[in-house]
């Protein structure tokens, strides 16, 4: 802790390295995460959301640094604490809401929920509910990038927890031994639900991990989207040149728990308020503002427009229909005539 | 015209006519590529298609059968072949929880045209965890779809509808049934998935099987003639989905029924053909249904057990003779 303290407090200057334009671009990114967040929060509590629901709220940074470091035909795959993601993908605050509703107008039509968000026109992959079964799967979405041979990457992402799964040992390997564009990220929260990092293995460094696939591998302070952004850019580039994956541990914090109905008591309040000092989204603010990046009022600009975009959201999501009964047998074959057993 | 081939050659050309017609399919699996294949199906496919579309993998179905999935998603049509289902196990997550279910997660916007295919059931002595049958497992399965069939015409042309199909699709084979020989034709065809092929005509019973069962079936069929009992012959072919019409019309004229399953008897394909067939042919049964399986316990090693495990041909005469009241 005490050394990504410093850390930051070294790249206090690095504001400037980065455009107004940039900036703002993270800002709003983040800003948009944590509203939406908290209102999925305030609408689970009002039972308008139901199911498994797992918030992003304090991982911002990374979401942000990815947005202005890989490209709109890179592919994106994630587990189930995806809401940001998809955000940051270019969903709409209209669409997400609304599948968390369970609603008609949802991103998958009400039949994936919070733990399934898909878009193909945005390279969405999901929103994975199986801790680390993404991780082969982002490796054969990149598979099929190399075979086409396009310049797109996969960024595959998953938590500490998901690192120690057997896939991702298989994954890596033959990432590696076949040299296909992927981006491995371990957002690294500290938590596999209730169990810390220092409990699952005797390996707590999770960047070492790629060491034994020979894979170039990296820890990142993921509390800045700076740091997140200069670290995917340096990894794109590498596996774009075509010399294969690359893999990050970011490392983040959840402030809330893992899950709505996990109150987080393993952890202590200073641990927490020590992260919430290092928040992204105020620490970005203040950056922008200091180093007068922007003004007050483009940043309260910025604000009301990510207030009236939740509202609209919600107020979107709470009009809409559910699904009708007759959704129930689609999408479960491609072919339309599939014989259903009564 | 056609010529005789083995099930593994025929298997073959239809991974590589399908590779030939469309560039987005590869194989991929354990040994397919430079070792020509455990059980050589995919022989001198390397030497044709290159290091890009026959694909060694390391030990790792979990991880293989997951990459498959992705290369599915993202507009490929991967072959991913299991050595046996048995060792398919290790990557049920990923056939059971991601190719299954990935059309419904994204209401359609991501559809997974992959084939898992492999052999199926016991091949000799080979212990516990190398003689499983998978049909059940896998037909339990909504978004799955399930081919079982060992004559070599007809498999020939389900692999190749599988490669083709924008569904998932789960195609068992036999170890021990890769050198059987059948016609079959030249030329491009394919044989629809979900109708079985009535392989005997005849009265008095009717016998359901698939796969290798269907090699004591037609032996019991040509015994219960010598004895004056006309048996018809089904071959379901597809298990998933299954074509219940064709049973159903056959049980109307014979009135009775033996199914003859390799699958292990609790909640397997035998029982679901007979649920289905006391539901819509119920009052043209003679006699209640009976089924021929496995046995219901894990298979023994030694040849005298591994005998009386598996349906043969005098167990399934038995049985007919007890749906026929004959002693």
């Amino acid at each position: 802790m005490a050394e990504v303290v410093s850390k930051s407090k070294k790249k206090a200057n690095m504001a400037k390295k980065y455009s107004k334009e940039t900036y703002l671009k993270w800002y709003e990114t983040m800003l948009r995460i944590r509203r939406f967040e908290e209102r999925t929060l305030m609408m689970y509590g009002q039972q308008k959301i139901r199911g498994f629901c797992h918030v992003y709220i304090g991982q911002e940074a990374i979401a942000a640094g990815m947005v202005t470091a890989i490209r709109p035909e890179d592919c994106v795959v994630t587990a189930y604490r995806q809401h940001g993601i998809a955000l940051c993908r270019g969903l709409s605050s209209n669409e997400c809401m609304a599948e968390l509703y369970g609603k008609e107008t949802g991103a998958v039509k009400g039949k994936g929920g919070s733990m399934h968000f898909f878009s193909k026109e945005h390279n969405y992959f999901g929103g994975n509910g199986i801790v680390g079964a993404q991780i082969p799967i982002g490796t054969g979405i990149a598979f099929a990038e190399k075979y086409r041979g396009t310049d797109n990457l996969c960024v595959t992402m998953f938590g500490d927890g998901a690192a120690r799964q057997g896939a991702l040992y298989e994954a890596f390997n033959m990432g590696m031994n076949w040299k296909l564009p992927v981006l491995y990220i371990c957002e690294n929260n500290g938590y596999a639900m209730g169990t810390s990092v220092e409990r699952t293995s005797n390996v707590t460094e999770m960047h070492k991990l790629g060491a034994s696939f020979d894979m170039p591998s990296e820890s990142v302070n993921g509390m800045e989207p700076e740091e997140v952004h200069e670290a995917m850019e340096r990894a794109a580039a590498h596996i774009r040149s075509g010399k294969g994956p690359y893999y990050l541990e970011i490392k983040t914090y959840r402030y809330k728990g893992h899950s709505v109905s996990d109150p987080a008591k393993y952890r202590s309040k200073d641990e927490l308020n020590d992260y919430k000092g290092q928040d992204p989204i105020k620490t970005t603010e203040a950056k922008i503002l200091n180093n007068k990046i922007a003004t007050e009022a483009e940043i309260k600009a910025i604000k009301d427009k990510i207030k009236v975009e939740i509202d609209e959201a919600t107020a979107f999501a709470e009009a809409s229909d559910f699904p009708p009964v007759s959704e129930l047998y689609t999408d479960n074959y491609v072919q339309e005539d599939y014989p259903f057993l009564e | 015209m056609s010529r005789i081939l083995t099930l593994r050659d025929s298997l073959r050309e239809a991974m590589s006519e399908e590779m030939r017609r469309d560039e987005s399919v590869f194989l991929m699996g354990e040994e397919v590529a430079e070792y020509n294949g455990a059980y050589k199906v995919s022989k001198g496919m390397l030497e044709e298609f290159g290091a890009k579309r026959v694909i060694d993998t390391p030990i790792a179905e979990l991880g293989f059968a997951g990459i498959g999935v992705g290369a599915a998603m993202n507009g490929l049509r991967p072959i991913v072949e299991f050595m046996t289902w048995n060792f398919a196990v290790l990557a049920f997550d990923q056939i059971v929880n991601n190719a299954a279910k990935t059309l419904s997660q994204s209401a359609g916007d991501f559809n997974c045209p992959i084939v898992f295919r492999g052999p199926s059931g016991s091949a000799g002595q080979l212990g516990q965890q190398h003689s499983q049958t998978f049909e059940s497992w896998m037909a339990n399965v909504p978004g799955l779809k399930v081919i079982s069939c060992i004559d070599p015409k007809d498999a020939k042309g389900l692999l190749k509808s599988a490669i083709r199909d924008n569904d998932p699709v789960c195609v068992m084979e036999s170890e021990v049934m890769y050198a059987l020989e059948g016609e079959v034709p030249e030329g491009d065809y394919t044989v629809p998935i979900g109708v079985a092929a009535v392989r005997k005509q005849g009265t008095d019973v009717t016998l359901v099987s698939y796969n290798k069962m269907m090699l004591p079936t037609m032996e019991a069929a040509k015994l219960l003639e010598a004895e004056g009992i006309s048996a018809e012959v089904i071959d379901l072919r597809t298990i998933r989905p299954l074509d219940i019409d064709t049973v159903v019309e056959s049980v109307k004229k014979t009135n009775r029924l033996v199914v003859i399953d390799e699958c292990w008897p609790f909640a397997g394909v035998s029982a679901e053909v007979t649920y289905r067939v006391q539901k819509y042919a119920f009052d043209y049964l003679d006699a209640p249904v009976i089924r021929v399986n496995s046995a219901d316990v894990s298979l023994p090693y030694a040849p005298t057990l591994v005998d009386a495990y598996l349906p043969n041909a005098a167990k399934i005469v038995k049985a007919v003779k007890e749906v026929a009241y004959v002693s």
